[in-house]
Parts: C-alpha cells; sequence; structure tokens
C-alpha cells in the first residue's frame, strides 16, 4: 500500500503536534502573553479533555467493535453525576447520612454505586436491547436515543431540573495549586490526574491483556475473532458495560465541581462524537488525543468568545476542529483510510 | 474405492441462504479423516460458502453438517471453533493492526497451546520467527498467508478449512505452502478450497466439484485426470 502525504500514523502525530502548537499559540495570543491567563487556558482545557476522554473512550471502542453510536452515552454520564451528588448530600433523593455521616465517605459511596449502577444499565441496554437487533443499525441507534431521552427524563422525574451546585471533597475543593501565578482548586488536578490513569491504564488493558488483543482484533474483524473460538457477543457486552461505567464514573467525578444539570449530558455527548470522529472512528490513540486536542481548543475559544462576546464561537469548537480534521485528512487523525 | 466408515466431517446435501439468496442448494462433502479433500469448481459456485457454512457464519438452513458424531448446524461459529475445527478464510483476514505474536496469541484456546505448538509452527514457517514483532498489515502477501494458517494451528485442532491458500501468490511462494501443507497435513484432515489445478492435483486425495450451489461430482484426486469431460465442464481446464 502506498502512503501518501497524510497516509501513515507518523504523519497522524505530525498532525497532533501541529494542531496542539496551534491551539496553545492562540491560547497565548488570547491570553494577550500572560502567563497566569494561559495557565488557566491550560488546566481548564485538560480538566474537559479528560472528562471528555471518559465519555468519548466507551463511545469509541464501542462504534469500532460494533458499529454502534450510542447516543445514551451521555446519560450514563449525568446518571453517575445526579447518583454521585445525591449520595453525598444529605438533602438528596436518596439519603443516606445516617449510615454514613462523613461527607467524604459518602462521595466515594456516590462514586462506587454510580459505577455499578452504571455498568448495570449499560448491561441492560446491550444485551437486552440492543444485541435483538445486531442486524439493524439504524433501529439500534435510534434505540439508544430513544434510551436516552428515557434516562434524561428519568432524571428529571427523580431529582427535578433544578441545576446543582458544586460541594467540597476532602478538603481537595478549597485546596489550591499555583501554576504560572495562578491560583487554582486542587479538584482540576484530581480530575486532570484521574483522566490520565484512565488513559494509560485503558491503553494497558487493551496493549497488554487478553482481553485487550481480543478487543483491538474484534475492532478490525469480528467475524474472525468469533471463528477461532471466542465468543465475541460476550466481548461486546462486557466493553458496552465497561464503557458505561466508565461514562458514569466521569460523572460521579464531575459533579462536584460542575454540579449536576440536565443538559450537561447532551454537551459532552455532542462534543465527544466531535472527537471520536476527528480522532479516526475506532481509533484509541485517537480518541485520547483527541479528547485532550478538543478540551484545550475549547478551553482557549471560551475565553477568546469572552473577550469577542460572540459566546457561540466556544459552543461550536469541537465541531469546528472536527471539519477542518476531515478537511485535512477524511479518516481521522488515526483512523485507518478506507 | 476407500471404505468411506471413517468420516471426520460430513456435509449432507445443505442448503444456505445469504439474504434473500439461495446460494448453497444442496451441496455434500464427506471428508476422510487424516486426508486433504479438495473443493473444485468455478468461481461464484458456492466453495467459500459450504466452508463457511460448516463453521457456523452462514446459516444452514436445510440438510446436516456432523463432525465427530455432532451436529453443527445451528451451533454458533465460536463453539464450532471450539470442537477443534480452525479456519483459514479466503484473504488470509489476519488482524493487520496486532502484531505477528499477538495473531498467533489470540488464536490460543487452552493454556499452553501457543507454548506447545509454537515450535512445530517455526518449522513449517521459520520466516514468521524474524517477524514476530512486527504488525501483520506488515506482511507480504505470501507471509500473511503463512500466519493464517500458523493461527489455526496453535490450538490442537483436527480439521482445519483452508479458502484458496495459493490466490495471488508468487509460484515459489506457493511451491513452500504446499510443502508446509503437506507436512501439517500429516496429523491433521484437510478441507481445501483451490482453483489452481495444479496446486490441487499435488495436495489432494479427494475431491468433491460444485457447481452453482450444487455438489455434482466426487471421488479420488489420483481419478481426476481421467475423468476429461468432468473437469471441461466444471472447472475449464483441459
Ligand atoms: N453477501 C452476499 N450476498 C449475496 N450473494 C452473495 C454474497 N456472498 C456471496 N454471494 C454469492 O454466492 C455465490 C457463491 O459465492 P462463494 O464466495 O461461495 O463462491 P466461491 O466458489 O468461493 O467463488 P470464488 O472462487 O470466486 O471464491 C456467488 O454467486 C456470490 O455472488
Ligand atoms: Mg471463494
Amino acid at each position: 500500500m502506498g502512503s501518501n502525504i497524510f497516509g501513515g500514523k507518523r504523519d497522524a502525530w505530525l498532525l497532533v503536534l501541529v494542531m496542539l502548537v496551534a491551539v496553545l499559540v492562540f491560547a497565548l495570543i488570547t491570553s494577550e502573553f500572560r502567563l497566569n491567563n494561559f495557565a488557566i487556558t491550560l488546566v481548564s482545557g485538560l480538566f474537559q479533555g479528560m472528562l471528555l476522554f471518559l465519555v468519548a473512550s466507551g463511545l469509541s471502542l464501542v462504534f469500532g467493535l460494533m458499529d454502534i453510536l450510542n447516543f445514551a452515552q451521555g446519560a450514563y454520564f449525568m446518571v453517575g453525576a445526579y447518583l454521585a451528588y445525591d449520595l453525598q448530600h444529605a438533602t438528596g433523593v436518596f439519603n443516606i447520612t445516617e449510615a454514613v455521616p462523613d461527607p467524604n465517605i459518602r462521595f466515594i459511596v456516590g462514586v462506587i454505586v454510580a459505577i455499578l449502577v452504571g455498568a448495570f444499565l449499560g448491561w441492560v441496554l446491550e444485551r437486552w436491547l440492543l444485541r435483538p437487533l445486531y442486524d439493524r443499525p439504524l433501529f439500534q441507534l435510534v434505540l439508544t436515543f430513544g434510551v436516552s431521552i428515557i434516562m434524561l427524563e428519568g432524571i428529571r422525574n427523580i431529582w427535578n431540573t433544578t441545576p446543582y451546585s458544586w460541594t467540597e471533597v476532602f478538603g481537595i475543593r478549597e485546596a489550591q495549586f499555583t501554576l504560572f501565578g495562578q491560583d487554582f482548586s486542587m479538584y482540576r488536578l484530581f480530575v486532570i490526574g484521574v483522566g490520565v490513569l484512565l488513559i494509560i491504564g485503558i491503553a494497558l488493558l487493551l496493549r497488554r491483556t487478553r482481553l485487550g488483543i481480543v478487543v483491538r482484533a474484534g475492532v478490525e474483524d469480528p467475524e474472525m475473532v468469533s471463528a477461532l473460538g471466542i465468543n465475541v457477543r460476550v466481548v461486546f457486552t462486557l466493553v458496552f458495560t465497561l464503557g458505561c461505567a466508565v461514562a458514569a464514573f466521569g460523572g460521579a467525578i464531575a459533579a462536584p465541581f460542575l454540579g449536576a444539570t440536565i443538559s450537561l449530558g447532551a454537551t459532552f455527548l455532542i462534543q465527544s462524537i466531535a472527537v471520536i470522529v476527528l480522532g479516526g472512528l475506532g481509533s484509541y490513540e485517537g480518541t485520547a488525543v483527541g479528547s485532550i486536542i478538543v478540551g484545550l481548543a475549547l478551553a482557549t475559544m471560551q475565553q477568546f468568545s469572552i473577550q469577542v462576546s460572540i459566546p457561540v464561537l466556544a459552543t461550536i469548537t469541537p465541531m469546528l476542529l472536527l471539519v477542518l480534521v476531515l478537511m485535512v485528512r477524511p479518516q481521522g487523525l488515526f483512523g485507518e483510510a478506507r | 474405492m476407500t471404505t468411506n466408515t471413517d468420516k471426520l466431517l460430513d456435509v449432507r446435501d445443505i442448503h444456505t441462504f445469504i439474504g434473500q439468496f439461495h446460494i448453497l442448494e444442496g451441496v455434500s462433502v464427506s471428508v476422510p479423516r487424516g486426508a486433504i479433500t479438495v473443493l473444485l469448481g468455478r468461481n461464484g459456485a458456492g466453495k467459500t460458502t459450504t466452508l463457511r457454512s460448516i463453521m457456523g457464519l452462514n446459516q444452514v438452513t436445510q440438510g446436516d453438517i456432523t463432525y465427530m458424531n455432532d451436529s453443527l448446524v445451528g451451533k454458533s461459529a465460536h463453539k464450532i471453533a471450539q470442537m477443534g475445527i480452525g479456519y483459514v478464510p479466503e484473504h488470509r483476514a489476519i488482524f493487520k493492526e496486532l502484531s505477528v505474536r499477538e495473531n498467533l496469541q489470540i488464536a490460543a484456546r487452552q493454556k499452553g497451546d501457543l507454548e506447545n505448538n509454537l515450535d512445530f509452527v517455526f518449522e513449517l514457517f521459520p520466516d514468521l520467527k524474524r517477524l514476530i514483532d512486527l504488525p501483520g498489515g506488515n506482511l507480504s502477501g505470501g507471509q500473511q498467508q503463512m500466519l493464517a494458517i500458523a493461527r489455526a494451528l496453535v490450538p490442537d485442532n483436527s480439521l482445519l478449512l483452508i479458502d484458496e491458500p495459493s490466490e495471488g501468490l508468487a509460484p515459489i511462494i506457493i511451491q513452500e505452502l504446499i510443502s508446509a501443507i503437506r507436512t501439517l497435513a500429516a496429523n491433521k484432515t484437510v478441507l481445501l478450497v483451490e482453483q489452481n489445478f495444479r496446486v490441487a492435483t499435488l495436495l489432494a486425495d479427494y475431491f468433491v466439484i460444485i457447481d452453482d450451489g450444487h455438489s455434482v461430482a466426487s471421488g479420488n484426486m489420483s481419478d481426476l485426470h481421467k475423468e476429461h469431460e468432468l473437469v471441461q465442464r466444471y472447472l475449464g481446464v483441459a
């Protein structure tokens, strides 16, 4: 196979580098070359990028493996956010303050419950609703869309629409760290750190374990995987379940900082779709790198849109970036040229 | 004639649909244990579909397939593979993003499969040894074909289904493959699809001719060259 200019992996990384430099330079310009302003963009960008990754990773693996675009992925994020938030607060629907008096421990309980419920609901969706529709991709798409609506309406019904605000967790919400003379809440660092750990952890899972090899092979050719004696449907279910659990986990750790609002799920879903397409459908590296680039670009444009008083600029940034990438490289950054 | 009592695989009058198309309309193939049987027939005759039907990748709607006294019809592909059937598909279906090592690892069904059979695999295809860390997609066509066969040798399969191994390969590589398949057939049963009549003659003990979704003739490969009319009519080779 011939390697055209933007064909190989080296070119993909080169393009990534160009984009990163461009975004960072633009960030420097919009912060008027004041490093503390630049730091705000950087930290906020990485923070958003990591949360994006938590939604996009499941979306991407599921799409690569099963050709299903799970429109409900954002709803799983919301379920996680509301559950974790609710369990931590005394005023919640599920009041566990008597059983667990310490709010910090309640946060941990909330995160664990969010992961478990996200996994369970993901399993239900894949095993009982999607599996009967394996030969009907369009039906699956509509179904995940419908499930997403049901889940969001369910959340609205249980918790009403009042946006929840941020909360303290182990004192790291109030604690500060400093970058380029600018103070930030430690909670941002916590989320960024968790994101980085997950990027590495999932990469190791995919590279080093048998399950990972099977998943990567399944992304290429699920039929051949089954012809080797592997029950590929079980792998589908497992990956789908894990993907939903990770999204719910993302919501749970985002909630103390972003609060839990019903529109957050849709926003993250749209941005994640931009991420996985510009990263290259089915590519894990593409999803990880794409999340970071989109996060940084978002933060930069948020700042810029305030300066020029055109707020919509920030909203459309992920899609603009997507269009730009697809113009240069139609298969996305790390996607296979077909 | 051999007494065909010792059949490892017996395909009896199967019908297979792909979508609404009736592709196989009565194919029977018996595969004697320990021998190489070749499916012959023109392009589009239904050879690949026959292998896929055996493997459970296409749904059989009529007829029966027995393997070691078990029916395969209605079983899913992974169950059929676990019964000891290795599939080397048309166009190889190597995992391009996986390394050669990972392509072999994924085929292991039990602990020790890879360790036990790797020596034999390298003996058969020494090239794979130095390519072990390369992505499958970087291999040449011939090397990919070797890897595809090697992959089917990692678990302890009794039956190998090999679809057009010589397709698109240079004569010298084909020669290598012929001797490899001969060697591995010493303790495996093979059902082969091969368009290259010379290669088929060199390898096979028995043949089955498929034409337009029907099996139309079968017998000993050594007798086929005498059947001028048969060969002319169904295979178009003189
Ligand atoms: N997905 C499909 N949809 C419709 N028809 C199909 C499909 N796959 C195969 N066929 C048809 O089934 C028939 C048998 O195909 P098959 O691949 O089994 O032939 P073959 O004998 O292996 O041919 P070749 O020597 O070219 O590989 C062909 O007429 C083909 O057009
Ligand atoms: Mg064929």
